[in-house]
């Protein structure tokens, strides 16, 4: 069991290692990147089927009993979100060979991705509080090198908001985890969530509660912490943007659920009431910065601070069909914004750019990009029978049986703005035919652009067709969701596994 | 039933294909699966009649409580047929109306998705598939009608008609969930069963109006009646399809499933009958002051759904039995009537009914097709609908209530003036002298075929009654009101004939004098300036307003503002529980703070102090760090000489690293108002206070590390190491150390890439 969970974390480590040294020859980065994470997928479905059958896995790192070593903890959760990493791990490096342009792509660019997937995966698995920490500053460190790789001036730009607002959520986590250590004397978290529930102090509890909250809600792109996002996600080219909107912020979100489930659970009245206030704010912000833009990828990264909110909302309602709403939704969320992106990119690609004042004619010239792109924005606003739908139907049902009608009556409103800013760019870059006289590309370098188009709708319609699964599987992910959500809901369970008999 | 849906979809698929290499026959040959699976739902129709209610069980996701089951009752059977049939000849007459257009194979698949999802609902037990298949037909819509897609109008009717839908939807879908709680069950069968469940709950008010809105929206009934108009920018097999026999009507398909177990209500009986009635009698006012004939049928459209719903609100098994009788008779005479405008647009090049007139010559054929539907519409014996209309008529007598009778009989009224504009003007009236864009003639068979036969329908029918009743509208009233069996037998009093003919007379009359008729009422225009559609457009742009100026206030682009958000958001939300429980204040006795001690914390004050103040970089740094360096001091005061050492090797390089950087830059400029400057410090200053009390009050109380004696313990004995902190790095914790080795490496791959990959910006971006 040790070596697999320490796998997640020394394949991307591995792999960008090998990919650093072969920083010459192009193919065999590839080759390598693909491998890699082709294995992290499979090692997170292996992951994934053993915790289903044998409950949760712990691996202690060097054979240091808990709390005094560090603990890799793998529950339900955390075997979801490295296979779905695994994924989006996967389709990037697909796309990143038929998208990104020579420079950037030889510039270390699959070493600095497998990083982030280190990063990624080693926060899902952690169970260990300053642990966490540094998977965080493994990825802060990886998304600003891959955020400003190329240095256009709009990327240094997006990238310095970037580093700065996420180097003060670095900062208040590790002061809050200093006070943290003082207050219970543990890093571990499962030993953690013990010592705090006994904590006398409660009152100094909430604040620190609240101290990880802007911490993890900085990171998780909450408002009113979110200002980051769309400074800088529409800057790098979009395989980046891409990768980072399916997987960057649901880390953020990924730590929110483990401490407002396991270690600050102690005073919901206070501190998942805020929760839900701040998830309703976010939701309402992400949709409304959405509508009011006119650049396919703006639109798509204030359409992922909406998302948020909506995760945090199953959050905080911390009922089982809640979380499960959650967790569903965070699954369905990671590769439909993954693929949008990747759909603005191949748009980007054709067009030369996605503003959408400019574009045009898309329909009428490519009926296949124009259905899968419906696909995904429809499947994100929540229509059936796509993944969107059933996240949504849960999320709803859960707020409808535990009363929280006003936060209902805000998601109700927010689900049909995104409708409308997601038929904003259907009407506008597909429906409408290009201005007149709209710059166009012409001879060899409009072929080159169509067959990279062609190629990098590989992996666009693989994650179409997940898409699509998730909401005719819907019964049995749900399911896994559910369980997953008993899990979250019984942290004795996480704490059993990883303390064992000690405490 | 499953296979007939899933040939539908596969139908689907392929329809771009068959359109391109069927050609001109690519219509029939579509056609030929929604004629089937009519022929088939045809075969079924003995086994309903007889009180069968066929079930198919399909599992869909029982851990949601959602199943796929599939049921056959006489109200899906009407509808069944109804989409089944008009679809099939939709498909053929959509190929004769749109032509080569290359649009032609994706609108072909688009409708047959269409006819899929309309299918589904129509036979989904389960509310929640229903509503899948609900807002796929909403989705369909919104595809079609912007099928025109290059034209903004176009673009601008199917985004209102899937706003007010999808906004219905989204209530609909509310409503579904909290009769799932409140029921237990998403079965209507199962709901049906267990009675007044929902009747007699607290949330029964909530359900009612939120399927409501879901309902009230999709069938275009007042307030929400202004999308179906402007979705006459359909092409019109589309319009008729959709717009009129099918998917409009599946609100009031959804109020007759749902009448058994929420109908019955004073509540019930109050909002349907008053919504429906208006509805009724002010589409039908409205419709005699179009000019476009698509927009005369679509207000007449909206007329005949809220007599639907407000039969449904009468919800009496004789009202039930005059909904599905009227259903029916409305879908046959209402999508010829729409092929037969489609036909005048497609041959004259307008269809303005004040261009038109004397088509009766040109086109013979489309004009028999045209007068059978409008006498069905007419309700004048023998045709269909004057037993449906007498049934109808029955079942308003039957409530006893004065206003509904007058609008009843004003409906009536414009339904002779309305009929005469639509088929008298248009094949026998006179034109009034200029040419029409194109010169008339008779349409290809793919064009009358559909009108011709559905017009026929209506007169043949007329003569099975007997048989029509009992097999079809029998079943479908016993779904809806079920208990009772309605009175079916049609029998008009010379009274009822009299007012008819009165009726008659007055909206004849009412269509000569149509000119100064609308010129009198002209006022209306002015009242439609307030009426909901221009709601709709403020709002549309209220938003879009609300939204730029939101985001312009919180996503301003200042890097300082966003951080004075973080850290003031910071301060209220961990502030607020000090505040109410009291900052655990260290206790006053251990104020205990030596000389030198103080002198260094001054120091670092007073160099802090400086940063802030001075325009020189260079000076800058250099108190930077001296503040560094009074941390290094304090660390080896109180036992930590590594972490001082540290310090301050990472103090002098960076200050170092940074003169090598900031050299050539400008001097710093106040570049902030006075007011920002206050702000910062009051906000610094709010910050950093609190960090320390926060830090001072807890450094204070008792704790001690579980995990330091451990560390010390085992440091040699297991780690074979004497210094505890190396140990604590490369062992107790290595994996922390492997990371930020991994960040270090990360770091200078960043700093060469900075350095040497410079992307030009394209001239495109």
């Amino acid at each position: 069991m040790d070596t697999l969970l320490v796998l997640p974390i020394l394949i991307p480590l591995a792999t960008a290692a090998l990919t650093l040294i072969a920083a010459r020859a192009l193919r065999i980065q590839r080759a390598l990147s693909f491998a890699g994470m082709a294995s992290l997928l499979i090692t997170g479905v292996v992951i994934l089927l053993h915790v289903d059958e044998h409950g949760i896995a712990v691996a202690q790192a060097g054979g240091w009993a808990a709390p005094y070593g560090i603990t890799l903890v793998a529950d339900r959760l955390s075997a979801l979100l490295v296979t779905a990493a695994g994924v989006v791990g996967l389709a990037t490096t697909v796309f990143t060979g038929f998208s990104l342009d020579r420079r950037r792509e030889r510039a270390s660019f699959y070493p600095l991705l497998n990083v982030l997937l280190m990063g990624v995966c080693g926060s899902f698995l952690t169970g260990d509080l300053f642990n966490l920490y540094v998977c965080f500053e493994v990825m802060l460190m990886a998304s600003f090198v891959l955020l400003t790789l190329g240095g256009t001036r709009a990327q240094l730009e997006g990238g310095l908001k970037y580093l700065i607002l996420n180097l003060v959520s670095s900062a208040i986590f590790l002061t809050a985890g200093g006070l943290l250590y003082r207050a219970v004397g543990t890093l571990n978290m499962a030993d953690i969530a013990e010592q705090v529930a006994a904590y006398p102090d409660t009152g100094l509890m909430d604040t620190l509660a609240m101290l990880f909250l802007v911490a993890f809600g900085l990171k998780a792109a909450m408002f009113p912490f979110f200002f980051w996002l769309p400074a800088s996600y529409h800057t790098p080219p979009p395989v980046v943007s891409a990768v980072f909107a399916g997987l960057l912020s649901k880390v953020g979100v990924y730590a929110l659920l483990r401490t407002f489930t396991m270690m600050f659970t102690g005073h919901l009245a206070f501190t998942h009431t805020v929760l839900a206030v701040l998830a309703c704010a976010t939701m309402i912000a992400g949709v409304l910065g959405a509508v009011a833009q006119m650049e396919i990828r703006r639109i798509l990264s204030f359409q992922i601070v909406s998302s948020i909110g909506f995760l945090i909302l199953g959050l905080a309602l911390m009922s089982k069909i809640a979380l499960a709403g959650a967790v569903f939704y965070l699954l369905h969320n990671i590769v439909v914004k993954t693929n949008l992106f990747f759909l603005a990119g191949v748009i980007e690609k054709l067009r030369g750019h996605g503003d959408l004042r400019r574009l045009g004619g898309l329909w009428r010239e490519r009926p296949v990009l124009s259905v899968l792109f419906l696909v995904s924005a429809l499947s994100l606003a929540g229509i059936p029978p796509l993944s969107g739908f059933w996240a949504k139907l849960v999320l709803l049902r859960a707020g409808l049986e535990g009363e929280w009608y006003w936060a209902i009556g805000i998601a109700v409103v927010v689900a049909l703005l995104t409708l409308y800013s997601m038929t904003k760019i259907w009407a506008l870059a597909f429906w409408k035919d290009a201005p007149p006289n709209e710059f166009a590309f012409t001879g060899r370098e409009r072929d080159v652009r169509e067959k990279s188009a062609r190629r990098a709708m590989l992996p666009v319609v693989a994650l179409t067709v997940v898409t699509v699964a998730i909401g005719f599987l819907a019964g049995p992910i749900f399911e896994m969701a559910l369980a997953t959500a008993e899990q979250l809901l019984d942290p004795s369970q996480y704490v059993t596994a990883v303390l064992g008999g000690v405490s | 039933m499953v296979w007939i849906l899933i040939s539908l979809v596969v139908a689907a698929l392929f329809a771009p294909l068959v359109t391109r290499l069927a050609g001109r026959s690519c219509g029939r040959v579509l056609a030929l699966v929604p004629a089937a699976a009519c022929a088939w739902f045809a075969t079924r129709i003995p086994a309903v009649a007889a009180g069968e209610r066929l079930v198919e069980p399909v599992a869909w996701a029982p851990s949601l409580g959602v199943s796929a089951d599939l049921a056959l009752d006489g109200l899906s059977l009407v509808f069944a047929l109804l989409v089944t049939g008009i679809g099939a000849l939709t498909m053929v007459y959509a190929r004769g109306y749109i032509g080569n257009d290359p649009r032609l194979g994706r609108l072909n698949a688009t409708l047959l998705v269409f006819m899929t999802a309309m299918l589904g609902l129509v036979l989904s037990d389960d509310l929640v598939t229903a509503f899948v298949f609900w807002e796929l037909t909403s989705v369909s819509s919104y595809l079609l009608v912007g099928y025109d897609h290059a034209n903004p109008k176009a673009r601008a009717a199917a985004l209102q008609a899937l706003l007010i839908t999808g906004a219905g939807g989204l209530c609909l879908l509310c409503g579904v969930i909290l009769i799932g709680s409140v029921g237990g069950t998403y079965s209507v069968a199962e709901l049906v069963a267990s009675g007044d469940v929902l009747r007699e709950s607290s949330l029964y008010l909530p359900i009612l109006l939120l399927v409501l809105g879901g309902c009230f929206t999709k069938s275009a009934q007042l307030p929400f009646h202004f999308w179906l108009p402007g979705a006459m920018a359909a092409p019109t097999p589309v319009s008729a399809y959709l717009h009129s026999a099918t998917m409009v009507k599946a609100g009031v398909y959804l109020l007759a499933r749902l009448s058994p177990a929420l109908g019955g209500t004073d509540e019930w009986l109050a909002l349907l009958v008053s919504f429906g009635a208006a509805t009724m009698v002010y589409s039908a006012v409205v419709a005699f002051f179009q000019t476009d004939m698509k927009r005369i049928l679509a207000y007449t459209s909206v007329s005949a759904l809220g007599t639907l719903v407000m039969l449904l609100g009468i919800g009496t098994a004789d009202a039930a039995a005059a909904a599905t009788a009227y259903l029916i008779v409305h879908a046959l005479y209402k999508c010829a009537l729409f092929h037969v405008a489609g036909i005048v647009d497609h041959e004259c090049g307008t269809r303005d009914v004040d261009r038109l007139g004397r088509l009766s010559r040109a086109m013979p054929i489309t004009c028999v097709a045209a007068c059978l539907a409008v006498l069905s519409m007419a309700g004048l014996p023998p045709f269909l609908g004057a037993s449906a209309k007498s049934l109808v008529g029955h079942a308003e007598h039957a409530l006893h209530m004065g206003p509904v009778e007058w609008a009843a009989m004003l409906t009536v009224l414009m339904t002779f003036a309305v009929g005469a504009l639509l088929v008298w003007r248009t094949f026998f009236g006179r034109r009034d002298g200029e040419d029409l864009p194109k010169h008339p003639h008779e349409a290809p068979i793919d064009l009358w075929f559909s009108p011709l036969l559905l017009g026929s329908l209506g007169l043949v029918l007329g003569f099975f009654w007997g048989p029509l009743a009992h097999h079809l509208l029998e079943p479908a009233a016993a779904a809806i009101a079920p208990g009772v069996a309605p009175e079916l037998h049609v029998h008009a009093t010379a009274g009822a004939y009299a007012l008819k003919a009165a009726l008659a007379a007055v909206g004849l009359a009412l269509y000569v004098k149509r000119r100064p008729v609308v010129r009198a009422l002209r006022l209306w225009s002015v009242l439609a300036w307030f009426g909901p559609e221009r709601f709709y457009d403020r709002g549309l742009v209220a938003i879009e307003w609300v939204a730029r100026a939101v985001t312009r206030r919180l996503q301003s682009g200042s890097l300082r503002t966003y951080l004075a958000i973080v850290l003031a958001s910071t301060m209220v939300l961990a502030g607020y529980p000090l505040l109410k429980n009291g900052v655990p204040l260290p206790p006053s006795g251990s104020f205990d703070i030596r000389v030198h001690e103080a002198a260094i914390v001054l120091a670092m004050v007073l160099a802090t102090v400086f940063v802030m103040a001075t325009s020189s970089r260079l000076a800058a740094i250099a108190a930077l760090g001296i503040v560094g360096a009074g941390m290094s001091v304090t660390f080896l005061f109180f036992g930590a000489p590594d972490l001082a050492k540290t310090q301050l090797a990472i103090e002098t390089l960076s200050v170092l690293l940074f003169l090598f950087i900031l050299y050539r830059l400008p001097p710093l400029r106040q570049l902030s108002t006075r007011l920002q400057v206050w702000r910062d410090v009051v906000l610094s200053i709010t910050v950093g206070g609190f960090f320390a009390l926060l830090v001072w009050g807890l450094t204070s109380v008792d704790g001690a590390s579980r995990l330091s004696p451990f560390f010390a313990e085992n440091s040699l004995a297991l780690g074979k190491g004497h210094n505890v902190v190396n140990v604590i790095l490369v062992d107790f914790r290595g994996i922390d150390t492997m990371g930020e080795i991994t960040v270090l490496a990360v770091a200078a791959l960043g700093v060469l890439g900075l350095m040497r990959v410079h992307v030009r910006e394209r001239s495109a971006s």
